[in-house]
C-alpha cells in the first residue's frame, strides 16, 4: 500500500525580550544557575505576576507577519501540574483567547513549487525553569533562570505531507522571526523547539490516522532525522497489521533512536481555568496599526527587493533572505564592493562552507562583510584568480589581514603581464618540444584538449598566479605562429 | 493608654501625653501577659517594633510627621513582612520568612506605623471560626469559649482585647466583616483593586481584598488612608482617585437612601440580632435617611458558587507549596511523587486541604462546565443584582451574619453550616463591592454586626454612614468583659 504522512507542529519560540513574560528578571542565557530568578520567578508567596507590553508588541508582530487576525482580547489561564522547575505548579498561558488567531505561512519547496502552511493560532505563555539531572549524585538540580521567559507556541494546522515541507516550514518560520527580531533564532539553546505530530494513512484517504508527538527537537537536521524514523515505524506497525498508539515521543538526535515518553491514558487533566491575578488584555485597533509600521522587513519582501535592487537571480535572492543576518551581511559587503552577483556567489559558496565546516554564525563570522568586499574587488580587477582568490579567503578567515595585505605578503597578485607570461610560454615550449610539434600537427578537434596541457604547465610554473584569460589567448596566438 | 482609639493615639502622640515607645512597650506588655488567654498573636515582633518606634519618635520630635506615625499596629499573618516570619496560620509556612514587604506593610512602614506582630487566623484564610490554625484557635474576648469568627480572627481578638489598637486583614468571603460582628468591631472591605495584593499570601486571587479591624469607623478611615494605592506591582489593582476618607465622615444623612434587602432577614438570622438591625434602621431614619425595601433576587446562589470559585482559584493558587523552594519539606522523601504528596499531606491542614479537593474537582475535565462555568454565571447574576440596586439606593444594610459568636466545635464538623456563616458577606466579594460591619446591639451578651454595603469605590461613603451611627449610638465603645 503506498501510505501518505501527515505532519503537524508545535513551535515554541522564545521572545527576545530583555525582561521575563511576567516579571523584571532578566532573560539573558548562560548565567550561573539562578542568579536571574527573582521572587516573581521563584512563586515566593504573595508575588503576583505584571504582563509585559514587549511581549505583546513582539506577538502582535509575528501574528502580522503570519498574515493573522491579532487578538483584541486575549486571556492568560492557569495549566496545572506539579513539576520541579515550574515553580507555581501551574504554567501560565492562553487557550481560548490567544493573542494571534488563525493565519498562513507560504513555503518554498523544490523546483521552485511553494505551498501554503496554515497557523491554527499562536499563544503567549510562560517557558518553565530547567532540571539538571547530570551533575548531582541521586538527585535533580532545579535553575530557573529560564523560568518565566516569554514564549510563543505556534500551532499548525496538519497541512505537511513530508520531512522536507516540515523543515522548510521550520525555517521559513525561523527566518519571520529573526527578521522580526522577536527571537534570536538560536536553537542550540533552545531558542525554538519543535514538537511534531505525525500520522500516516493510506495515500487518498480523507481520514486522519493516529498520531504521535515527537517533542522537543531544537535542530532542522533532527527534526528531519525525527520524521523519516518515526513515519517509517508507523508503516512498519501499520503494515504488521498493528496499531498506532497515540503517544509522546522523544528522539535522540546523538543515537538516532526514539522512544515512548507517555501514552495518552496517563496524560495530564490540566485544569485550565483564566489566570485570577491577569485581566483580559485589550489591544485596539491604533496599538495594532503602530506596531505594523515599526516592523521590520519581512523575507519575503527582502527577497522581492534583492531582485528587484541587486539584480539578484530568484534563487539567490532566496538564499539571501532566509535569515536576517545573511541577508543584512550581503547588504553590507555590497555595499562596498558594489558587485551584487560576485558577492552573493562567495557568501552563499566559500563563506556559507566556510561557517558550516567550523560551526559559527554568520552575524559573528571573523570573515566581516568588509573583509570580503575587500576579497570581492580584488576578484573584479583581476588582480585575483578565483582560485587564488580561494587561498586568500582562508588567510582571511584565519586572521591573517585583508585581501591587500595577504596579497602584498604572499605575492599572490595574478599575472597579466605579457613579457612575464611569454617568458613562461617559451619555457614551457622549450622543455616539450615534442607536444608543440603535436600540437602544430593536430587539427583544429583534437588541438582544444591538446591546450590544456599548456595552460596547466605554465599555471604550474606561475604558481598559479597566471591570468588564465591572458595566458589562453598568449599561448593560442604563440603555438599557432 | 489601650483605651484610646487610633485617632485619639494621633492626638496624644502630638501632645507628647506619650511617646510612640512607650506606647508600644505598653502593648507589649498587655500581649505579654494577656495574649496567652486569646491566642490572638502568632508572632510578636517586639525588637523590631521598639525600633520603629524610636525611629517614629524622632520624625515626630522633628515635624511634619505622617497622620498615623508611631501608632503600633498588628498585621494579619498573610501580610509578607520582611524580617517577620508570615506564616499564613500554616505548618507549611511555620519557617518562611519573607524578603518582601507586602505593599500594604510598606505603605505603613513609610507612614511611621509600628508592627507589634502577626495576628492568628484561619489556615490560609480558610474558615470563618479561626478554628483551622495550625497555632491553635483564637478565643473570643467577649466570651472565651465562644469563637471570634475567621479568618480574621486574631486581627479581631487582638483589636478587641486592646492588644492592639487597630489591625490589618483581609476578607475573601467575609473575612474581615464577620470576626467584626462578632467581636464588636469596625471591618471594612475594600472595593476590589483598591488596595494592592502585592505580598499579601492568596487564597482567592479575584476574592482577596486587604482591609482593616478598629474600634470605629473614624480610625477604620484614617488607616484606610494610608493602606490605598495604586500598585502597579498587582494588575488587578486598579487606578482610581483616592480621597481623604476623614473629611467627609461628619457630612449630613440628610436624603440618604438606604435599601434594606429582603432576602437577607429569610429564616436563619437570629431574631434578636434582626431586631437589632431594626432598631438600627430607626436610627438611621432619624439621622435622615430614607428606608427603601430592594431585592438581591440571586441572594441564595452566593453561597454555592463562592465556594466552587474560592476553592477552585486555591487550588491553583497553593500549588506552589511543594516542599521544593521554601517551606515544609516531609523527611527523606522516597522520590518526586513522595515528596510532593507527604510535603503536602503534612503541611496543610484538613479545610484547606478539603477545599483543594473541591476546587480540583470543580475545575476537572468534564465537570468544569457544570461547577466552574457555571458559578461564573452565578456570580455575573449577584453582580448585576448589586449594580442594579445601586440605581435605586445609596447604600445597603443588613446583618453581617446570622447570629452571635458560636462555641468552639458547634460547626466543625459541618464544614456546611460553617459556610453560612458568610451568607450575608460572600455577594459583595463576588461583585467586588466594598462592605463594613459595625456592632450594632448585643445577643445573648455577644455583639451582633451591622452591614453596609456600598457602590465600587463608595468606601468614604460607607465610611461617613457607619461614623454617622457611631456618633448617634455607643455599641462601638463597648468593651468585651474583662477588658480593665
Amino acid at each position: 500500500m503506498e501510505w501518505e504522512t501527515v505532519i503537524g507542529l508545535e513551535v515554541h519560540v522564545q521572545l527576545a525580550t530583555k525582561t521575563k513574560i511576567f516579571s523584571g528578571a532578566s532573560t539573558a542565557f548562560g548565567a550561573a544557575p539562578n542568579t536571574q530568578a527573582c521572587a516573581i520567578d521563584l512563586a515566593m508567596p504573595g508575588t503576583l505576576p505584571v504582563p509585559n507590553a514587549e511581549a505583546f508588541r513582539f506577538a502582535t508582530m509575528f501574528g502580522l507577519a503570519i498574515n493573522a487576525e491579532i487578538g483584541k482580547r486575549s486571556v492568560f489561564e492557569r495549566k496545572n501540574y506539579f513539576y520541579p522547575d515550574l515553580p507555581k505548579g501551574y504554567q501560565t498561558t492562553q487557550l481560548a483567547e490567544p493573542i494571534v488567531g488563525a493565519g498562513y505561512v507560504d513555503i518554498e519547496l523544490d523546483g521552485g513549487r511553494t505551498k501554503r502552511v496554515r497557523i491554527h493560532h499562536a499563544h503567549l505563555e510562560e517557558d518553565a525553569g530547567k532540571s539538571l539531572h547530570e551533575d548531582f549524585a541521586g538527585m535533580s538540580g532545579i535553575d530557573l533562570n529560564r523560568a518565566g521567559t516569554p514564549l510563543i507556541e505556534v500551532v499548525t494546522e496538519p497541512d505537511m505531507r513530508s520531512a522536507e515541507e516540515a523543515v522548510a516550514f521550520a525555517k521559513k518560520l525561523h527566518s519571520i522571526v529573526t527578521s522580526l527580531e522577536i527571537c534570536d533564532g538560536d536553537m542550540s539553546q533552545g531558542s525554538m523547539r519543535f514538537d511534531v505530530n505525525i500520522s500516516v494513512r493510506p495515500r487518498g484517504s480523507e481520514k486522519l490516522g493516529t498520531r504521535t508527538e515527537t517533542k522537543n527537537l531544537n535542530s532542522f537536521k533532527f527534526m528531519e532525522e525525527a520524521i523519516a524514523l518515526e513515519v517509517e515505524r508507523q508503516i512498519d506497525v501499520l503494515e504488521d497489521g498493528g496499531k498506532i498508539v497515540q503517544e509522546t515521543r522523544l528522539y535522540n538526535g546523538d543515537t538516532k533512536k526514539a522512544r515512548s515518553m507517555r501514552t495518552k491514558e496517563d496524560s495530564n487533566d490540566y485544569r485550565y481555568y483564566p489566570c485570577p491575578d491577569l485581566l483580559p488584555v485589550i489591544l485596539d485597533d491604533e496599538y495594532i496599526e503602530r506596531v505594523r509600521q515599526q516592523m521590520p522587513e519581512l523575507p519575503d519582501a527582502k527577497r522581492a527587493r534583492f531582485i528587484e535592487e541587486y539584480g539578484l537571480s530568484e534563487y539567490d535572492a532566496g538564499q539571501l533572505t532566509t535569515d536576517k543576518f545573511t541577508a543584512a551581511f550581503f547588504e553590507a559587503a555590497v555595499k562596498i564592493s558594489g558587485e551584487p552577483k560576485l558577492t552573493a556567489n562567495w557568501i552563499m559558496a566559500d563563506l556559507g562552507a566556510y561557517l558550516n565546516r567550523t560551526e559559527q554564525r554568520i552575524d559573528r563570522s571573523p570573515v566581516t562583510p568588509e573583509l570580503l568586499a575587500g576579497l570581492v574587488e580584488r576578484v573584479k580587477d583581476g588582480t585575483l584568480s578565483s582560485k587564488i582568490a580561494k587561498q586568500v579567503f582562508e588567510a582571511i578567515a584565519n586572521g591573517e589581514g585583508d585581501a591587500d595585505t595577504i596579497i602584498e605578503a604572499k605575492g599572490l597578485k595574478q599575472v597579466s603581464d605579457t613579457g612575464a607570461l611569454e617568458q613562461m610560454i617559451d619555457d614551457v615550449f622549450a622543455k616539450n618540444a615534442a607536444q608543440v610539434e603535436d600540437y602544430r600537427a593536430a587539427d583544429d578537434n583534437k588541438r582544444g584538449k591538446m591546450l590544456g596541457f599548456f595552460v596547466g604547465q605554465v599555471m604550474k610554473a606561475s604558481k598559479g598566479q597566471a591570468n588564465p584569460q591572458a595566458l589562453n589567448e598568449l599561448l593560442i596566438k604563440k603555438l599557432n605562429n | 493608654m489601650h483605651h484610646f482609639t487610633v485617632a485619639e493615639l494621633i492626638q496624644g502622640l502630638r501632645r507628647k501625653d506619650f511617646s510612640s515607645v512607650e506606647l508600644t512597650q505598653h502593648y507589649l506588655d498587655r500581649i505579654a501577659r494577656l495574649d496567652p488567654i486569646y491566642n490572638s498573636y502568632i508572632t510578636v515582633a517586639a525588637e523590631q517594633a521598639l525600633a520603629q518606634a524610636a525611629e517614629a519618635d524622632q520624625r515626630l520630635a522633628a515635624g511634619n510627621a505622617p497622620a498615623l506615625c508611631g501608632v503600633p499596629i498588628a498585621h494579619k499573618d498573610l501580610f509578607c513582612t520582611s524580617g517577620i516570619r508570615t506564616s499564613c496560620a500554616s505548618k507549611m509556612l511555620d519557617n518562611f520568612i519573607a524578603p518582601y514587604d507586602a505593599t500594604i506593610v510598606e505603605n505603613y512602614r513609610q507612614a511611621g506605623v509600628v508592627t507589634l506582630g502577626k495576628t492568628n487566623m484561619d489556615e490560609f484564610a480558610m474558615g470563618s471560626s479561626n478554628e483551622t490554625s495550625f497555632y491553635g484557635p483564637v478565643k473570643n474576648p467577649w466570651a472565651t469559649d465562644c469563637v471570634p469568627g475567621g479568618s480574621s480572627g486574631g486581627s479581631a481578638a487582638a483589636v478587641a482585647a486592646h492588644l492592639a489598637p487597630a489591625a490589618t486583614a483581609s476578607d475573601t468571603g467575609g473575612s474581615i466583616r464577620q470576626p467584626a460582628a462578632l467581636c464588636g468591631l469596625t471591618g471594612i472591605k475594600p472595593t476590589y483593586g483598591r488596595v494592592s495584593r502585592w505580598g499579601m499570601i492568596a487564597f482567592a486571587s479575584s476574592l482577596d481584598q486587604a482591609g482593616t479591624l478598629t474600634r470605629t469607623a473614624e480610625d477604620a478611615a484614617i488607616l484606610l488612608n494610608d493602606m490605598a494605592s495604586y500598585d502597579a506591582k498587582d494588575s488587578t489593582c486598579i487606578e482610581h482617585e483616592i480621597p481623604d476618607y476623614t473629611a467627609t465622615l461628619q457630612d449630613s444623612l440628610q436624603g440618604l437612601k438606604i435599601g434594606i434587602p429582603q432576602e437577607y432577614f429569610a429564616e436563619g438570622l437570629h431574631p434578636e440580632a434582626a431586631a437589632h438591625i431594626e432598631a438600627a434602621i430607626k436610627t438611621y431614619e432619624s439621622l435622615g435617611a430614607s428606608i427603601h425595601n430592594i431585592s438581591l433576587p440571586h441572594t441564595h446562589l452566593g453561597v454555592p458558587a463562592y465556594y466552587v470559585i474560592a476553592p477552585a482559584e486555591c487550588s491553583a493558587n497553593l500549588s506552589r507549596f511543594d516542599g521544593v523552594r521554601y517551606g515544609y519539606r516531609c523527611e527523606n522523601p522516597r522520590d518526586l511523587t513522595d515528596l510532593y504528596k507527604r510535603s503536602r499531606a503534612e503541611g496543610f491542614g484538613e479545610e484547606v486541604k478539603r477545599r483543594i479537593l473541591i476546587g480540583t474537582y470543580a475545575l476537572s475535565a468534564g465537570y468544569y462546565d457544570a461547577y466552574y462555568s457555571k458559578a461564573q454565571k452565578v456570580r455575573r447574576l449577584i453582580k448585576q443584582d448589586f449594580v442594579d440596586a445601586f440605581q435605586q439606593v445609596d447604600v445597603i444594610l443588613g446583618p453581617t451574619s446570622p447570629s452571635p459568636a458560636f462555641a468552639f466545635g458547634a460547626k466543625a464538623k459541618d464544614p456546611v453550616s460553617m459556610y453560612l456563616e458568610d451568607i450575608y458577606t460572600i455577594g459583595t466579594n463576588l461583585a467586588g463591592l466594598p462592605g463594613l460591619s459595625i456592632p450594632c446591639g448585643l445577643v445573648e451578651n455577644k455583639p451582633v454586626g451591622l452591614q453596609l454595603i456600598g457602590n465600587y469605590f463608595a468606601e468614604a461613603k460607607l465610611l461617613n454612614v457607619a461614623h454617622q451611627f457611631q456618633l448617634a449610638t455607643d455599641f462601638h465603645k463597648q468593651v468585651a468583659p474583662g477588658i480593665e
